[in-house]
C-alpha cells in the first residue's frame, strides 16, 4: 500500500532522510522508532506530501506522491494523519472537527458526515463530547477527536506522528487503547512512537531509524528484545532504562 | 453659553449637523468596505509565499502608509481629473480613505493570518482540502478572531478620519459644523455638538467591538 524507495530529503545541508526504503502492506501496523532527529517524522510527512523530497520515490496505492500535483489531495484523503500536537481546529466543536474533512474535502453531505462522525466519536469513547470545544477537552480527549477526524475520511491507512508524546503520562493509555483497537480492526497504520510497549504488543513490523537511515527492522519481538545492531541496542537501553 | 441657550441652538443647528452625520456614516461605511476588501488582497498577497505577489503589495502598502491622508485626498480629488478621471467629492473621499486604510487593514489581516497555528493548516491539508478551502475554512475564521480588536480599532479611527474629507468639500459632520460655526460665530456651541455627535457614533462602535471580541474570543 505504501512503498518508499531510497528516499532522500535534506533541510539545507542537513540530510534528514538518506536513502530510506520501507514498505507498508495492507492491514499491517508498522512502528517506526529511533532517537529524535533521526528523520522519523519527516519520513511520515513525505508519505502524504506534507513534505517534499529530493531523491527516491514514495508510492501510495501505486501512485507516485508529488506534493506539487493536484492528485496529492486524493492521496491525502486516502492516507490521513494524526499529529503530535493534535492540531484540532480550535474554532470548531469536536463534531465539526470530525465532519470538516468529509464535507469540505470529500464533498459528503452534512447529514451523512454527522452520522458517521457521531459513530466515530463513540468509537473513540467520546460520546457526549460532540459539542465540546477543543479547549474544553483534555489532551487525551483532543487526540482521540483527532483520530476520529482522521478516520472520518474512511482512509485506507492512517499515519500517526508521535501521537502520545505531547500527553500527560496518565492520558497516554486512553489514546493507545484506541489505536490498538483500530489495529485489531484491520486498519493499516504507520506509527512513529516512543511507546515500546505499544510497538511490542500491536506492531507487525518495527523499524529502527537513526540519522536518516533504517538501521534495523523486523518483527517486534526480534527488534525490541534481541536487536543485532549496537545502535539499536544502545537506543533501547536508554529508552527502557534511562537511569542506568 | 447657558444650558437653555445651548438647547435652543441645538434645535436650530441639529438638523443640519445630522445631515452631516449621515454623510459621515456613508463615507465611513463605503471606505470600510473598500479598505477591507483591498486589505484582504494585500494580506493574501503578502502571505502567499510568492515574491512576485509579495513585493508589489509591500511596496504599495508602504507607499500609502508613508503619505498623509490629507495629501492623498487632494491628490485623488484634484490630480486625477487632470488625468481624465472625474470624481465627485464623495467618491474621491471614499476612494482616498479606502485606499489609505487598506494599508492598515492589510497589516492587521497579515498579522492575523500569520498568527494562525500552522499545525491546523497542516491538519486541513492532510485531509485533502484545496488551498481555497484551507483558507476559507481554517485560516480566515481563526484569523478573524485574532484580528477583530485591531480591526475595530481601525474602524473607529476611520470614522474619525472621515472628517478629513471636509478639505475636499465632502459635506460630512465636521464640514457642516464648520459652515455653521463660521456663519454664526457660535464656535463653542457648534463644536461641542459636533464632538458629542462624534461620540454618539464612536461609543456604540467601541461597545460593538468589545461584544464581538467576547463572542469570537470563545474557543
Amino acid at each position: 500500500m505504501i512503498e518508499i524507495d531510497r528516499l532522500q530529503k535534506s533541510f539545507g545541508t542537513n540530510r534528514v532522510l538518506d536513502g530510506i526504503s520501507l514498505t507498508v502492506r495492507q492491514g499491517q501496523v508498522v512502528c517506526i522508532i529511533g532517537p529524535s532527529g533521526s528523520g522519523k517524522s519527516t519520513l511520515l510527512r513525505c508519505i502524504n506530501g506534507l513534505e517534499s523530497y529530493e531523491g527516491g520515490e514514495v508510492r501510495v496505492l501505486g501512485q507516485r506522491v508529488d506534493r506539487s500535483r493536484p492528485e496529492i489531495r486524493m492521496t491525502r484523503q486516502q492516507i490521513t494523519m494524526v499529529f503530535q500536537r493534535f492540531n484540532l481546529f480550535p474554532h470548531r466543536t469536536a463534531l465539526e472537527n470530525v465532519t470538516e474533512g468529509p464535507i469540505y474535502a470529500a464533498g459528503e453531505s452534512r447529514a451523512s458526515a454527522e452520522k458517521h462522525a457521531r459513530e466515530l466519536l463513540a468509537q473513540v469513547g467520546l460520546t457526549g463530547k460532540e459539542d465540546a470545544w477543543p479547549s474544553q477537552l483534555s489532551g487525551g480527549q483532543q487526540q482521540r477527536v483527532a483520530i476520529a477526524r482522521a478516520l472520518a475520511m474512511r482512509p485506507k491507512a492512517v499515519l500517526f506522528d508521535e501521537p502520545t508524546s505531547a500527553l500527560d503520562p496518565e492520558l497516554v493509555g486512553e489514546v493507545l487503547t484506541v489505536m490498538r483497537d483500530l489495529a485489531r480492526g484491520g486498519m493499516t497504520m504507520a506509527v512513529v512512537t516512543h511507546e515500546m510497549g505499544f510497538a511490542r504488543e500491536v506492531a507487525d513490523h518495527v523499524v529502527f531509524m537513526d540519522r536518516g537511515r533504517v538501521v534495523e527492522e523486523g518483527r517486534p519481538a526480534d527488534i525490541l528484545t534481541s536487536p543485532r545492531e549496537p545502535r539499536t541496542q544502545d537506543f533501547l537501553r536508554r529508552v527502557l532504562r534511562p537511569l542506568d | 453659553m447657558t444650558f437653555e441657550g445651548f438647547l435652543r441652538d441645538g434645535q436650530q443647528f441639529l438638523p443640519i449637523l445630522l445631515q452631516g452625520v449621515w454623510v459621515t456614516i456613508a463615507v465611513t461605511l463605503c471606505s470600510l468596505v473598500l479598505s477591507t476588501a483591498l486589505g484582504i488582497v494585500w494580506a493574501l498577497m503578502r502571505t502567499s509565499g510568492r515574491r512576485w505577489l509579495e513585493w508589489p503589495a509591500m511596496a504599495f502598502t508602504n507607499t500609502i502608509r508613508g503619505i498623509p491622508i490629507l495629501v492623498q485626498l487632494f491628490y485623488i480629488y484634484f490630480v486625477l481629473p487632470d488625468l481624465g478621471v472625474d470624481l465627485n467629492a464623495f467618491q474621491a473621499g471614499v476612494i482616498s480613505l479606502g485606499i489609505a486604510y487598506s494599508a492598515y487593514m492589510g497589516e492587521v489581516f497579515r498579522a492575523g493570518i500569520l498568527a494562525v497555528d500552522a499545525g491546523t493548516v497542516e491538519a486541513a491539508e492532510s485531509l485533502g482540502m484545496t488551498r481555497a478551502r484551507v483558507l476559507s475554512r481554517v485560516v480566515l475564521p481563526q484569523a478573524v478572531r485574532i484580528v477583530l480588536p485591531p480591526y475595530g480599532n481601525n474602524l473607529i479611527m476611520l470614522m474619525k478620519d472621515s472628517s478629513q474629507a471636509s478639505v475636499i468639500t465632502v459635506a460630512e459632520l465636521s464640514t457642516q459644523a464648520r459652515l455653521i460655526a463660521s456663519s454664526t460665530f457660535k464656535n463653542q456651541e457648534v463644536w461641542t455638538m459636533a464632538a458629542l455627535l462624534y461620540l454618539c457614533l464612536s461609543i456604540p462602535l467601541i461597545l460593538l467591538v468589545a461584544r464581538l471580541e467576547k463572542r469570537f474570543g470563545r474557543r
